[in-house]
């Protein structure tokens, strides 16, 4: 039997990172003997308790006499006054996934703590993305870091740069754990690497895939089993959906300057920005102003004055206008697909469209998020968090929570796995946005985009994004703005990290 | 209660005003008696406890010790950033000087973004005192189910921020929103507030408005509990009209909790609406919604650029600093308390 | 009080019967549609909670479905309400009664006292008013840390005490009360404390009960803090709750029927609150003047 409790704050000096171990024997009876066992850590100067442990040791019954009442008082003393029962190794995870997908990661976790019994990761939902970083920087500054932390890619630089990381390459070196790196898929692999090692662990991770409504595309007349492959022909069935009454509009897009302007650069080939979009060095500027931004954001300014494409607004609100049948096609992050499958919709999936010739058409880039461990704890908890993260790449899980949630599996293997399953053949459409990744290796131009403030960035390209849709700026000047305000945000970055 | 006896009786001799030392009460407000001079004089003579020394030292310590505790001390901290450029995580810290203004000044975004938030701000504030003053004094009306009415009209106080912000941004979606919807067959009239900015900025109005609601309400139904309804009945038995015994009667005794909501309100308007504009436009379309509290709120804690943010909350402080000076100088001076 | 509305009805009614009666049903026209007006979000938000995902996600319709009871159950389970709920009241409770207390007591000082500082005093809880939430929240956060509040009922209420809005408003308030009053008070030989307690605190309640009603659902509101200070799901706040049920980063669509489930729950305190003390802030001065 295991009881956990224990209060001893005895402060005593002791090494910083080791910890050490209190032994404490009450003997409750003549025949039975309990055993405290605290493994105490002082951080900043207060001692805390990482490790607890009560044993009663030779029988499980206590016998109420006048003998151990005195012991049993201060065992009801020591479980009354014990903060948190907690016998294992506490790993903290701070995660900004909400709704059923929070559900998701619990579970992962939950997975996760009943596979060893050395230590219990703790998922906690702080907020959306910004504000669980913004947490985590007070917890930082303050020395309270979580363990782990889910990032946005638009973070990706910020905590690169940052000096508070424990890089996830070195921490699974360094715990000796093997993880094949070459099994990673790619797209998602590159993302995340800086100089040719991982540091993060990508976690959630999608794509933009190209849905349509297969219930519109009938009433209009067109084949639902052949979706439009480029963007002449998203122009074409748009007219004959409008034409025909069969929807208000012909498409609408989730994440305008994620799908449109960054994804659509890389799918053609062509860098977002310079520097190999911001991965070789950080006097970087932004390249979307050039011949192909140009030519796609004059054709959806063109359509949306047309109604072919109707802008829906930032982020993910977009998706109602398709939900909603106005809309017969939208691309979106592959993520979406668990929600369209609730919807009710007679909807499919298709890849990207494309422009065709002279562009190559290469490979899509990902977003979502991963999983950062950060500097502060003891070696102890970091080999946790290294079997933690070892258990969230393995094979099983990521087929498992690809299932769960849509996100693309990140490695090769567990795509196979997947395969085996038959999986693909059931739902084709969870395919997509591993081929569009994996569609070509990744160029310097394809593998992501590492630029700092990105999340501004993005802000600044879609507020000019709808400048121009607004009829507000010409096609040239929003671009131009688009740029120029980006290009003095990266400057900025670039200043402070010289 | 006597006090509002005697009202009653010099409310007989309305233009005249028998009882001076009465001006700092109601009378003082109707024209004829005091002119503005008077009654700056009238509120300096506040009587007040002349023995206790100490005492006014320990009312106030608790407040005061958590303000400098939990205010003053960490407001320091982050303010003094504005000096600075700090990366999020702190481990680079450098001083820029004034750097961080100018290039706030510099930047045309946020000269609009000023602009932007004087509108935003005297919208608010006027249309939604006006609002709420209106609704209070039908709610103070003795009508039946009345009860019914203020829960009905204070019930959307208690929605959550996040909530509110989400709710009409989904209802008022000019695509799929509910209110559209509604008037797409009865009106030819597209508002779309996803592109358009004029539009955007009206909901975001709206949207602020409908979220103090119930707060101006309240406090505008406890201030037309002060006022004896004898001195209004007596002002009707007079023969004038409730307009008038509103003009001149329930307003001018109202307008110690007038004067607090206006404050309150541009405080409001200018510091915590950054919420819901998240929620409703993320300062869109173009930088049409962007105030100037969003653009703090969106560079603190979305860019974690904390230099700039400190900046931006030291021009917005120096901002709401002015507009609360001016209102406290002059507004007050028509306050009759 | 149903003798003084006759009465009052009777003074009214007495002058000009007809229009009176006019002048009611148009009052009651009004309320009615500023009341459906300012209530169609929550009517609408309502209508939500009952509806299954596909309804919701389909054409919007003010319908009210047969998913009640599925949406509420699902709402209350899933974001674990009942704890939150908890949590929230204690954090609401204690703050509004701390911020009540000490701003009675400031404003008293500043109205009813002359002493040195007085105004800078003022100024000094005025101006917290002015502080941006997001500018300062790390470094409060630091504040929180460094006195071990992290993750504590302490640590969610405490800095949410000091409060400008109640010592502003009971400022504006005490300022009208008649001087007679104090120097009546004076002469009967009355302490200060003896006339806030006996004269001032009885003719505050309206005051009180309205400021209640704001600061309450003020921390019951509360996200930002709370997020940022608590680490434990025992110590997470509703609003934290109704959050956490909405995915972030817009890879899903929220499920907007749970949502509002949780949304209605958390707001039948609130409108408990209003309920009971809105009597107190409209009905006193019938109650006096008898």
């Amino acid at each position: 039997m295991v009881i956990t409790g224990c209060i001893f704050t005895i402060l005593k000096e002791g090494n910083l990172s080791g910890g050490m171990d209190y032994r404490l024997p009450i003997t409750v009876t003549h025949s039975h003997k309990l055993d405290l066992y605290c493994l105490h850590k002082i951080i900043r100067g207060r001692v805390v308790l990482v490790y607890q442990d009560f044993r009663i040791r030779g029988g499980i019954s206590v016998r109420f006499s006048s003998k151990n009442l005195v012991a049993l008082v201060v065992l009801t003393v020591i479980l009354a006054g014990a903060s948190v029962a907690n016998a294992k190794t506490q790993i903290d995870f701070w995660f900004s996934l909400g709704g059923q997908l929070g559900e998701t990661v619990q579970q992962l976790v939950t997975d996760f703590n009943n596979s060893q019994d050395e230590f219990e990761v703790v998922a906690f939902f702080r907020g959306a993305y910004a504000e669980s970083m913004t947490a985590a920087i007070a917890a930082y500054r303050a020395g309270n870091a979580p363990h782990i932390l889910q990032v946005y890619e638009v973070g990706t630089q910020t905590m690169l740069l940052s000096g508070a990381i424990y890089p996830v390459y070195q921490l699974m070196e360094e715990q000796g754990i093997e993880i094949d790196w070459d099994d990673f898929v790619s797209a998602v692999y590159a993302y995340y690497t800086h100089e040719g090692d991982l540091y993060s662990l990508p976690f959630n991770s999608s794509s933009p895939i190209f849905f349509y409504n297969r219930d519109i595309f009938e009433a209009a007349g067109l084949d639902p089993d052949r979706p439009p492959q480029t963007w002449q022909e998203v122009e074409e069935y748009s007219r004959q959906i409008i034409e025909s009454g069969a929807a208000r509009y012909g498409f609408t897009t989730g994440w305008p300057a994620w799908v449109q302007l960054e994804t659509m650069h890389a799918w053609h080939g062509l860098p977002f920005a310079s520097q190999g979009n911001g991965f070789d060095g950080l006097d970087v500027e932004l390249l979307i102003n050039g011949e192909f931004g140009m030519k796609h954001m004059s054709a959806l300014a063109r359509w949306q004055e047309e109604g072919i494409f109707h802008y829906g607004g930032r982020g993910d609100s977009a998706n109602w206008i398709f939900m909603n049948e106005d809309a017969a096609m939208m691309p979106h992050s592959s993520a979406l697909i668990g929600s369209m499958k609730q919807s009710g919709l007679n909807w499919d999936a298709a890849m990207l469209p494309h422009w065709g010739e002279p562009y190559p058409m290469t490979n899509t880039i990902i977003g979502g998020a991963t999983l950062w461990v950060l500097k502060g704890h003891s070696e102890e908890e970091y080999r946790g968090v290294a079997e933690f993260l070892n258990f969230v790449a393995q094979p099983e899980q990521q087929a498992w929570w690809h299932k769960q949630t849509g996100y693309v599996p990140i490695t090769n293997s567990a795509a196979a796995i997947l395969e085996a399953e038959g999986h693909f053949e059931k739902e084709p459409y969870q395919r997509i946005a591993i081929d569009q990744l994996n569609y070509s290796d990744p160029t310097p131009d394809t593998k992501g985009l590492r630029l700092g403030n990105f999340v501004e960035i993005r802000n600044v390209v879609e507020e000019e994004m709808e400048n121009i849709f607004a009829g507000n700026k010409s096609v040239e000047d929003g671009l131009n703005d688009a740029v120029k305000r980006a290009n003095q945000l990266l400057e900025e970055f670039a200043e402070m990290y010289q | 209660m006597m006090q509002s006896r005697e009202l009653t009786s010099s409310l007989r001799n309305l233009p005249k005003c028998t009882n001076r030392r009465n001006q700092h009460t109601v009378w003082s407000l109707s024209k004829p008696c005091a002119t503005s001079k008077e009654r700056v004089i009238v509120m300096s003579q506040q009587v007040v406890f002349k023995k206790n020394k100490w005492l006014p030292y320990i009312l106030l310590a608790p407040q005061i010790v958590i303000t400098i505790v939990f205010f003053f001390w960490p407001a320091i901290t982050s303010l003094r950033l504005a000096l600075y450029r700090t990366t999020p995580f702190g481990d680079r810290t450098f001083f820029v000087g004034s750097q961080n203004f100018q290039r706030l000044f510099a930047s045309p975004q946020y000269q609009r973004s000023l602009i932007t938030t004087l509108m935003f701000s005297a919208s608010v504030t006027l249309l939604g005192v006006a609002i709420s003053l209106c609704i209070a004094l039908l709610l103070n009306q003795a009508v039946r189910g009345r009860t019914v009415y203020r829960t009905a009209i204070l019930w959307p106080y208690g929605v959550a921020l996040p909530i509110s912000g989400i709710l009409w941004m989904f209802m008022m979606h000019p695509t799929f929103g509910i209110v559209p919807y509604f008037f797409e067959g009865i009106i030819d009239f597209n508002f779309d507030w996803i592109l358009n900015g004029n539009a955007a900025m009206l909901l975001v109005i709206l949207t602020a408005i409908w979220t103090n609601l119930g707060y101006n309400v309240a406090f505008f139904l406890a201030g037309l509990q002060a006022i004896p309804k004898s001195l209004q009945e007596a002002a009707l038995v007079d023969g004038a009209t409730s307009l008038k015994a509103i003009r001149y009667i329930t307003l001018p005794l109202l307008s110690p909790t007038t004067f607090f909501l206006l404050v309150m309100n541009v405080v409001y308007s200018l510091f915590d609406t950054f919420g819901l504009i998240d929620a409703v436009t993320k300062g869109g379309p173009g930088n049409a919604t962007e105030i100037l509290i969003y653009k703090a709120y969106k560079d603190g804690i979305i860019s974690l650029n904390l230099g700039s943010s400190a900046a931006q909350s030291v021009i917005l402080m120096v901002l709401a600093t002015l507009l609360t000076v001016f209102q406290f100088g002059f507004i007050e001076r028509k306050v009759s308390y | 009080m149903s003798q003084k509305t006759a009465k009052q009805t009777n003074v009214l009614g007495g002058l000009q019967l007809n229009k009176v009666n006019w002048e009611k049903l148009y009052i009651h026209l009004l309320l009615i549609t500023i009341v459906l007006i300012i209530g169609f979000p929550l009517i609408y938000a309502f209508a939500i909670s009952t509806q299954s995902l596909q309804e919701v996600v389909g054409r919007p319709t003010l319908r009210i479905s047969n998913n009640l009871l599925g949406n509420y159950r699902e709402a209350w389970v899933r974001s674990d309400l009942g704890r939150l709920l908890f949590n929230s009241i204690f954090v609401a409770l204690p703050s509004t009664i701390g911020k009540i207390t000490m701003a009675i007591l400031s404003a008293f000082a500043i109205v009813f006292f002359n002493f040195r500082f007085k105004s800078l005093a003022f100024w000094t809880i005025f101006i917290t008013l002015m502080l941006p939430v997001p500018v300062r929240i790390v470094s409060t956060y630091q504040v929180i840390s460094d006195l071990g509040w992290l993750n504590s009922y302490v640590g969610l209420t405490v800095p949410l005490m000091a409060s400008a809005t109640g010592t502003f408003f009971f400022r504006q308030f005490y300022r009208t009360i008649p001087g007679e009053l104090v120097e009546a008070s004076q002469i009967d030989g009355a302490g200060p404390m003896r006339f806030l307690w006996s004269v001032l605190l009885p003719n505050s309640w309206a005051n009180i009960a309205a400021l209640f009603v704001v600061l309450f659902i003020f921390g019951w509101n509360q996200y930002l803090w709370p997020l940022m200070i608590t680490h434990t799901k025992e110590m997470r706040v509703v609003v934290v709750g109704l959050r956490s049920l909405i995915p972030g980063g817009g890879e899903m669509l929220p499920e907007w029927n749970i949502v509002m489930a949780a949304a209605m729950i958390a707001l039948v305190l609130p409108v408990i609150v209003i309920l009971s003390l809105q009597k107190y802030f409209v009905e006193l001065m019938i109650e006096t003047e008898k």
